[in-house]
């Protein structure tokens, strides 16, 4: 299987969204008036067709180009939920996108670009498809992040965002070259092999290395120290994209994160657990603190996407079957929850008004019940309340800290978590318990797509809260094989 | 036994009519009410078999029903009922009617809203109780401060958001330790037995050692003496009560408190067994301190409302102390005070609840003299604040008496400073009586005032055949929970000694 054969399938997903991406933009150039609907019809086509090519290498793992790639259970699942986000993102843009932007090909192919750079991401066994990936993602998200051309806050979200994920590629690339000069190899089994005999304080290049692909895993998932870009980025992206940076590139930063932490794992005195258990200490307490002195929901938001990145840590920490498989379910979970909250704001703004201080939502339970009805669904399963999903999932993910004898981080994220219960009631105490100011926002257009997608968002945590069963045994058998 | 799955059904038939609910427009209010008054009436119905068939005979779980739910993680929905529970599965379903029909004109906002937050609540709260697989019982326990929370907060008096939050957050601090603690509990009985799972019976069955028993009993302690309210948490219930609806505090006094007695007796006194009776001198302390707290508070309250809540904090101490009393007349009497105050306590919110109404005040110094004015109402408020200061004859009597038999073979001292609270009962209870009721009509509007209607009547009428039955008669209710509370005091008892044989020396005292 070591060879360099061309194997169409282990890399599937990734050539049939570059493919789409390209299509959209000459379809994009080609028929200028093409309705909205129909394109983005087109890429829902696409997804389904490489979340179909995603699902093959689940049970038929298989390396590819030389151990660069590896479609297994593990890229089939982050694939899919990449997939999932995207799908929900377009859904989420559809009617956005007609309102607000000329260039909604441009747009379009941009996700679509993203999304295939995270499938590389997951599927990536050695250090520089992993680099690849999360270039690809990266530069589409610079450009999406500053797409409301005409608004300051996007201009500084593009460029802060790609001011520090230049800076953050620098140092993943940096500590890819110390990786390579101790090891010499950028392939994720062989380094593994040298963290074996060597351990991974064994030379100080070979720890600094270390230390720098973590600060560039850590600023694409968003933690302590590493998280100031997420809220600013968050407040000044189109909202749809907001949700995607939040969930999606979430995600693939986890994903690669996890492929680099289980090569890190090999030996029983790894070393790298006290950093870990400090940067998720530090990112559960300080995103949940300051999330609740926001009164800007996308910027409060953010602050908990920080935190949540926080509590998945866990999982990685916990580096076990139920932590591995706990991450996925998360992830997925969270995919769900946190896009349908940012899909609730896009779905109430306008054109003229972004619907997003908390001041906004006042008595919207009596204006628009679904908005409503959906937020706080979302703002309860994001706290962890049973019987939905979000509980589940934290459930789930703390279980595995407390096996692994993490009590205290477990504790710690059960404090954060009431915390964050605070600024979560808060959103629904403004939407359910307070009396409507001026009726300044219920002029929103209804928009079916939206409501569509947020529709599928609180089904899906209704579901994966109380009939968790058959997804948690699934991301068993995928941790298994991982192990 | 029947084929049906009657508990199931009982605790999901709220959760189907809400779900029914959701699809009657917001203008039919009368068919919502309706909708949902037959759905609780309904659910008592079904509950009904669950006592009659019940076998009084055995300690075993009746009822039981169990399904695999979460494989990969060793949880199954299973639900089943002993002694203990099923009082308090009647109390629920009991009440579930009245509460609605006590809800009839109270509500001027999305009513539909209300009921159906009504209804989930009743299935939570079901659900709690029959819970046989502790990641269930979370579930339930946790689903159910949403609905409450919004009846709460929603549809409250005026400082209702305060006291909504403050409802929920006391309660999620409590849980989410419990969480933590029941992890740790489902890794160490997995790692040591092999079989990990979240069955009652299976983590029941398994002695831990004493140092993790300790903490263990802390963190599920925490979380129940939030929710009983056990002194000092119980900060949070004044505010719940008194913003609460009528219905809201109805759920809240009968039903909601007792879930944390009971999970006392579910799950701190049989899973830790060891640190159970370390504990206990500190929580029977606690619990005194709550009976002559609360008495004491309550006689300077100025609002009825909040007079009915702090008594609450006192007979609730009542129920802790005839638990941690260790015999069996301690723990009846604790078990049957837990219905008694779901039933005056309940009447009590009832009533205030029907004065307000009529009059939008609660203050007692507004009133004086209803005595003559509306002698219906006079007449049920009597027989309730007689029952809830343990008038001979009536249920409160019982429940106290056994707690303070039991209490006075353990701990005298105890005993007689909470006989005293007894004593304080009476004082404030009756006060506040007459003041409401007796003496000059002091404002004009209490003249206009008109009596029960026959809804009202209808409410109260069921509720006051209880609280005299119990009160003449009481065997057949101390029947159905003698073998469960034997059982139980057994399995304490042997489990002590089986921990202290092999040279396991207990240390006592606190943390």
């Amino acid at each position: 299987m070591n060879g360099f054969e061309f194997d169409w399938i282990a890399i599937a997903p990734f050539l049939i969204l570059s493919v789409l991406g390209f299509a959209v933009v000459v379809l994009g150039i080609s028929f200028p008036k093409m309705y909205r609907g129909t394109l983005g019809t087109i890429v829902l086509v696409g997804f389904a067709v490489a979340f179909l090519a995603s699902l093959q290498s689940w049970d038929d793992a298989r390396l590819a180009f030389g151990g660069m790639i590896t479609a297994d259970k593990f890229s089939s699942a982050f694939s899919c939920i990449f997939i999932l986000g995207a799908t929900l993102t377009i859904g989420l843009s559809i009617n956005q996108v007609e309102e607000k932007y000329l260039l909604y090909s441009d747009y379009f192919a941009l996700v679509v670009f993203a999304t295939a750079g995270m499938t590389l991401m997951a599927s990536g066994t050695n250090l520089l498809t992993l680099f690849l990936g999360l270039e690809t993602l990266s530069i589409a998200l610079y450009v999406l992040a500053g797409f409301r051309r005409s608004n300051e806050f996007a201009l500084e979200a593009s460029f802060k965002y790609f001011l520090l994920g230049a800076f953050a590629s620098g140092f993943l690339l940096y500590g890819i070259a110390l990786i390579y000069g101790i090891t010499g190899s950028t392939d994720l089994t062989k380094i593994s092999a040298y963290v074996s005999s060597e351990g991974i304080l064994g030379s100080k290049m070979f720890f600094a290395g270390f230390l720098l692909l973590l600060v560039g895993f850590g600023f694409k998932i968003s933690v302590f120290p590493f998280h100031l870009w997420a809220p600013d980025v968050y407040q000044g992206a189109p909202t749809p994209i907001s949700a995607f940076m939040a969930t999606g590139s979430k995600a693939a930063g986890f994903a690669a994160l996890m492929r680099f932490m289980i090569a890190m794992q090999s030996t029983t005195q790894s070393g790298w657990q006290d950093i870990i258990w400090v940067i998720a200490a530090a990112t559960m307490i300080l995103g949940n603190v300051i999330a609740l002195r926001q009164s800007n929901v996308k910027r409060m938001l953010a602050y908990s996407s920080i935190a949540h990145a926080g509590y998945i840590l866990i999982g990685v920490l916990a580096g076990n079957t139920i932590g591995s498989s706990g991450i996925i379910f998360y992830l997925l979970t969270y995919t769900f929850m946190n896009i349908g909250a940012f899909g609730v704001i896009s779905y109430l703004s306008t054109a003229e008004h972004e619907f997003i201080t908390l001041s906004d939502f006042r008595g919207l339970a009596s204006s628009r019940p679904f908005a409503a009805i959906a937020m706080a669904a979302f703002m309860f399963s994001l706290a962890g309340i049973p019987p939905l999903a979000g509980f589940m999932a934290k459930f789930y993910l703390f279980s595995a800290g407390v096996k692994a004898g993490y009590v205290w981080l477990v504790i710690i994220a059960v404090v954060t978590s009431m915390i964050s219960l605070y600024y979560y009631l808060g959103l629904v105490v403004q939407m359910f318990m307070r009396d409507k100011e001026a009726d300044v926002a219920a002029t929103a257009p209804l928009q079916p797509a939206v409501m569509i997608a947020i529709s599928i968002a609180m089904l899906a945590i209704l579901i994966l809260g109380i009939f968790p069963s058959r997804w948690v045994s699934l991301f068993q058998d995928l941790a298994r094989s991982l192990m | 036994m029947t084929d049906l799955p009657l508990l199931s059904i009982t605790i999901f038939l709220p959760a189907i009519g809400a779900l029914l609910l959701l699809f009657l427009k917001d203008s039919m209010e009368q068919l919502q009410k309706m909708l949902a008054l037959i759905v609780s009436a309904l659910t008592f119905i079904v509950s009904l078999p669950l006592y009659f068939s019940f076998n009084s005979n055995t300690a075993a779980f009746q009822f039981e029903e169990n399904y695999t739910w979460i494989s990969a993680i060793g949880a199954n929905y299973h639900v089943g009922i002993d002694g203990i529970s099923l009082l308090m599965i009647m109390l629920t379903t009991f009440l579930g009617p009245l509460v609605v029909l006590s809800a009839w004109n109270a509500v001027h906002k999305s009513l539909k809203g209300f009921l159906i937050s009504l209804l989930v609540l009743e299935t939570g709260m079901l659900g709690v109780f029959a819970s046989l697989d502790i990641f269930l019982f979370y579930i339930f326990w946790e689903a159910m401060l949403i609905p409450m929370y919004f009846v709460i907060g929603i549809w409250g008096g005026q400082r209702r958001v305060y006291a909504a939050v403050k409802f929920f957050i006391y309660t999620m601090v409590g849980s989410l330790l419990m969480m933590v603690a029941i992890l740790f509990a489902y890794f160490y009985v997995g790692e040591q037995t092999g079989t990990y799972s979240f069955d009652y019976i299976h983590l029941r069955d398994f002695l831990m050692p004493v140092e993790i028993q300790k903490w263990l009993f802390l963190a599920f302690g925490l979380s129940f003496a939030i929710k009983v309210p056990m002194f000092p948490f119980h900060t949070w219930l004044p505010d719940a009560h008194v913003e609460a609806p009528t219905a809201g505090s109805v759920i809240l006094a009968g039903v909601l408190l007792k879930m944390g007695t009971y999970g006392f007796l579910r799950f701190c006194l049989p899973m830790f067994p060891n640190a159970t009776f370390i504990f206990a001198p500190l929580i029977s302390i606690l619990a005194v301190i709550g009976i002559l707290y609360g008495a004491w508070v309550a006689m300077v309250q100025k609002d009825v409302k909040k007079l009915v809540a702090y008594s609450s904090v006192s007979h609730l101490g009542f129920v802790m102390l005839g638990i941690f009393s260790f015999t069996h007349q301690g723990m009846q009497g604790g078990l049957i005070q837990m219905v008694n105050h779901g039933l005056s306590t309940g009447a009590l919110f009832l009533i205030v609840g029907m004065i307000y109404e009529r009059r939008h005040t609660r203050m007692i110094e507004d009133f004086g003299g209803l005595a003559r004015q509306i002698p219906i109402f006079t007449t049920f408020f009597m027989i309730v604040t007689l029952s809830s200061i343990g008038l001979p004859g009536l249920n409160g009597f019982v429940g106290e008496f056994l707690v303070l038999l039991g209490t006075f073979q353990t701990n005298v001292t105890l005993a007689v400073l909470a006989t005293s609270g007894v004593i304080f009962a009476a004082v404030y209870m009756l006060w506040m009586f007459k003041r409401v009721m007796f003496g000059p009509i002091t404002r004009e509007e209490n003249k206009r005032l008109t009596d029960l209607s026959k809804r009202e009547v209808a409410v109260l009428v069921p509720i006051v055949v209880f609280i005299v039955w119990i009160g003449v008669y009481a065997q057949p209710f101390l029947g159905k929970m003698e073998k469960s509370v034997d059982s139980l005091l057994a399995q304490l008892k042997a489990k002590q000694t089986a921990l202290v044989q092999p040279g396991n020396e207990i240390i006592g005292g606190g943390e």
